[in-house]
C-alpha cells in the first residue's frame, strides 16, 4: 500500500521520464525485437551465408574464382559500365535538376514524370525497349549492321540499360535540395558580376555538394548492381558481355557454388562499402554544420 | 547616375504586373517604390536590375538605353528581400565575391581585396563578423552583410528589394535610420521597394506610389500625405475616413458633414467619394459652435494620442477621429454626444 501512495506522491518522476508519444515498455521492446528479427532473418544472415559460403573450399579457392579470366572480364565490364553511366547521368542529373528548378518553361510536368520513368517500368522492360530499338530485328538493327556496329549482346547495350536504370537517382537528390534553394543565390552571383559558370561553379554546385554525392554513391551501386536490364541486352557471351551479376548467376546455374558465392561477395562488399560511404558523407555534412552551429554559440558568449 | 523608365509594360500570363510605367530617378536619389503586394513594385526594381525584362517599353542607364543589356554588365547592386547570402561561404567570402569573380585584369589583387571588404564590412559595422557563416548571424546582421556585398563592387545604383520584409518590427526600425545614413554617406542612387508606408516615409527623398501595375503618384513624403492625388493614394497612406456623398456649388455633403470641394463648382450634385483623415476632425462638445452632431462610440489611448470612434446619426457610418492626448483624463466619455468638425478633407468624383 505505501508502495501505491509514495508512487503517487511522486508523479512528476513518472511524468517526466514519460513522453506522450512514448508506448508501453514491453510494446516498445516487442516492436524493436521485432524489428531486429526482421532485419536478421532478411539482410544480416543472407550477407553472413554469402561470405561463409563463398569462403567455404577455402581462402585459395575464392582467390582462384575472382581471379578467373571470366571473373575479372566481369569485374571489368562491371566496372567500364558503371563508370560510364554514372558520369553521364551525373551530367543528365544535374542538368536537368538545373533546368527544372531554375527555369519555368513548357513541359516541366513531364518532364520530371519522364525522369521517374526507370523507377517505374520493370527493368526488364527496359532492357527489352533497346532490344526493340537496338536489336538485328528493331528499328535501327539493320542500319546499325549494315555499319558493323554491334549495341545488343554487346558492351554499348550494356552500358545504354545502365544508364537507363540508374536515370533518376542524381536528379531526384537534386530536384528537391535545389527547388527548396531557389533562385536568388544565383541572381545575387549574376548582379554582383559573376559569368554563368562561376554562378554554377561557386554558388550552385557547393550548395548541392552534398545531395550529389549522396545522388553519385546511390547511382554507383544500382549501376554496379543491375541484372533485369543487362540480362536482356547482355546475350550472357562469358568473358565478353558478363557483368558481376550475371556471372553470379552463370556460374550459380552451373552448381559452382564456391565460385558463384566467391563473385557475389564482391557484389555484396560493395554494398557495405555504399552504404558505409553514405553514412560517413550523413555524418560529415551533420557534423560540418554543428560545428558551425557551436562555433557561433562560442563567439555568443565570447 | 539617373535612370529612367519608358513604357514599361510586363505581363504574367494573364496578369499585368506593369502597365505603362514611366518614371525618372534623380542621381543620387533616395526613392521608394510603394505599393500593396502584387502591385508590380518588385517587378519594376527587376527590370531596373536587368532580373527581368520588360515585353515593352525602355530603361535607360544616364541616358543610355540598358533595356536588354545584361544584368551582369549593368552594375547594379541588389539587396534581396531575403538576403540571398551564399550560405556555403564566411561572411568575407560574401563580401569579396563580387571582386573575386572578376577577370584577372580587372581584379584586385588580394591584399587590396581584403582590404576594401574590412573597410565596407566596418561601414556596416559588422567587422567582427569576417569570419561566420550566414546560419549563424541574425536578420539584420544578415541583410546588412548582403547591403555590404552588393556595395562591394561598387555599382551604380543600388537596388534593395523589401530590404527590411524579413525582419522584425524593431531591428526594422533601426535599419531604416541606419540606411538613410548610409544613404547621406554614400549618395548612390538608390531605389528600394516597400509596402510599409511608414518605412517609405521616413526614409526616402521621394515616393512613387504604385497600385496595380500603374503609377499613382510620385512626389515627397510631404506631397504626399498631405495632397493625394487619388482616392487611393489617400486610403493607402495613411488613415483616412472615407465618405460617400455628393457635391455641388464648390460644396460636398458627406453623410452629413459639410466639406468644401472646389472642383465641383457645378450647380447640380454629383455623387462623390471624400477623404478625411482623422486629425482633421475636431470634436467639441454639444452645445459648442458649429459642427454635426454625433455619439461617441469607443475612445481608445494609442500612444500619445486619443482614438475617438464616433457614429453620425444618419445611419450606419462611424468616424475615427485621432487627438492628441496631453495626460490627464479622457475629455470624452463613451455615449456622450458630441460635434465633430472637419478641418480639411479631399473630395474625388464617383
Amino acid at each position: 500500500m505505501s508502495g501505491v501512495v509514495s508512487s503517487l506522491s511522486t508523479p512528476g518522476n513518472v511524468v517526466v521520464s514519460r513522453r506522450a508519444v512514448t508506448e508501453a515498455a514491453w510494446l516498445r521492446g516487442l516492436l524493436i525485437a521485432l524489428a531486429l528479427a526482421f532485419l536478421g532473418v532478411f539482410l544480416v544472415v543472407p550477407l553472413v551465408l554469402v561470405f561463409q559460403e563463398a569462403f567455404s573450399k577455402g581462402w585459395q579457392a575464392y582467390l582462384a574464382a575472382l581471379t578467373e579470366p571470366d571473373a575479372w572480364h566481369a569485374v571489368k565490364l562491371t566496372l567500364i559500365a558503371a563508370g560510364l553511366a554514372v558520369p553521364l547521368n551525373v551530367v543528365f542529373g544535374v542538368a536537368a535538376a538545373w533546368s527544372l528548378t531554375k527555369f519555368h518553361f513548357r513541359g516541366k510536368q513531364v518532364l520530371i514524370t519522364l525522369i521517374d520513368l526507370p523507377f517505374a517500368v520493370s527493368p526488364v522492360i527496359a532492357g527489352l525497349i533497346y532490344v526493340l530499338v537496338f536489336g538485328s530485328r528493331g528499328w535501327l538493327g539493320p542500319w546499325l549492321e549494315e555499319h558493323n556496329l554491334s549495341i545488343i549482346y554487346a558492351v554499348p547495350g550494356i552500358v545504354l540499360a545502365t544508364v537507363f536504370v540508374t536515370f533518376p537517382f542524381v536528379a531526384r537528390e537534386l530536384i528537391p535540395l535545389m527547388q527548396e534553394q531557389g533562385v536568388s543565390q544565383e541572381e545575387a552571383a549574376l548582379t554582383l558580376g559573376a559569368s554563368g559558370w562561376q554562378t554554377f561553379r561557386r554558388v550552385t554546385l557547393p550548395s548541392i555538394k552534398w545531395g550529389l554525392l549522396y545522388g553519385i554513391i546511390l547511382c554507383n551501386a544500382r549501376a554496379m548492381g543491375e541484372f533485369g536490364a543487362v540480362s536482356v541486352v547482355s546475350g550472357h557471351i562469358r568473358g565478353k558481355t558478363n557483368t558481376l551479376p550475371l556471372h553470379v548467376e552463370i556460374l550459380y546455374n552451373e552448381y559452382q557454388f564456391a565460385a558463384a558465392f566467391a563473385v557475389a561477395s564482391l557484389l555484396a562488399l560493395l554494398a557495405v562499402v555504399t552504404l558505409v560511404a553514405k553514412s560517413f558523407l550523413e555524418f560529415k555534412h551533420q557534423r560540418d554544420r554543428e560545428r558551425a552551429a557551436r562555433a557561433a554559440a562560442r563567439q555568443e558568449v565570447s | 547616375m539617373s535612370i529612367q523608365v519608358r513604357d514599361l509594360r510586363k505581363t504574367f500570363g494573364h496578369f499585368k504586373a506593369l502597365d505603362e510605367v514611366s518614371l525618372t530617378f534623380n542621381s543620387g536619389e533616395l526613392v521608394a517604390l510603394l505599393g500593396p503586394s502584387g502591385c508590380g513594385k518588385t517587378t519594376l526594381l527587376r527590370i531596373i536590375a536587368g532580373l527581368e525584362y520588360p515585353d515593352s517599353g525602355a530603361v535607360l542607364f544616364s541616358g543610355e538605353d540598358a533595356t536588354f543589356t545584361h544584368v551582369r554588365e549593368r552594375g547594379v547592386g541588389f539587396v534581396f528581400q531575403h538576403y540571398a547570402l551564399f550560405r556555403h561561404m564566411t561572411v568575407f567570402d560574401n563580401v569579396a565575391f563580387g571582386l573575386t569573380v572578376r577577370p584577372r585584369r580587372q581584379r584586385p589583387s588580394r591584399g587590396e581585396i581584403a582590404e576594401r571588404v574590412h573597410r565596407l564590412l566596418e561601414l556596416v559595422q559588422l567587422d567582427w563578423l569576417a569570419d561566420r557563416y550566414p546560419d549563424q548571424l541574425s536578420g539584420g546582421q544578415r541583410q546588412r552583410i548582403a547591403l555590404a556585398r552588393a556595395l562591394a563592387v561598387e555599382p551604380k545604383v543600388l537596388l534593395l528589394d523589401e530590404p527590411f520584409g524579413a525582419l522584425d518590427a524593431r531591428v526594422r526600425k533601426d535599419l531604416r535610420g541606419w540606411l538613410r545614413r548610409l544613404h547621406d554617406e554614400l549618395h548612390v542612387t538608390s531605389i528600394f521597394v516597400t509596402h510599409d508606408q511608414e518605412e517609405a516615409m521616413e526614409v526616402a527623398d521621394r515616393i512613387v506610389v504604385i497600385n496595380q501595375g500603374r503609377v499613382e503618384q510620385v512626389g515627397t513624403p510631404r506631397e504626399i500625405y498631405n495632397a493625394p492625388a487619388s482616392p487611393f493614394v489617400y486610403g493607402f497612406i495613411g488613415d483616412a475616413n472615407r465618405l460617400s456623398g455628393h457635391a455641388a456649388d464648390g460644396w460636398a455633403e458627406l453623410a452629413g458633414l459639410r466639406v468644401p470641394a472646389p472642383e465641383f463648382g457645378q450647380p447640380e450634385p454629383r455623387p462623390v467619394t471624400g477623404y478625411i483623415r482623422p486629425h482633421d476632425i475636431q470634436l467639441q462638445t454639444a452645445d459648442q459652435g458649429e459642427g454635426v452632431a454625433v455619439r461617441v462610440e469607443s475612445v481608445a489611448q494609442v500612444g500619445a494620442a486619443l482614438r475617438v470612434s464616433v457614429r453620425i446619426p444618419d445611419g450606419d457610418t462611424s468616424l475615427q477621429v485621432e487627438l492628441p492626448h496631453s495626460g490627464g483624463g479622457w475629455p470624452f466619455q463613451v455615449g456622450e454626444p458630441v460635434k465633430a468638425l472637419p478641418r480639411a478633407a479631399r473630395v474625388f468624383a464617383g
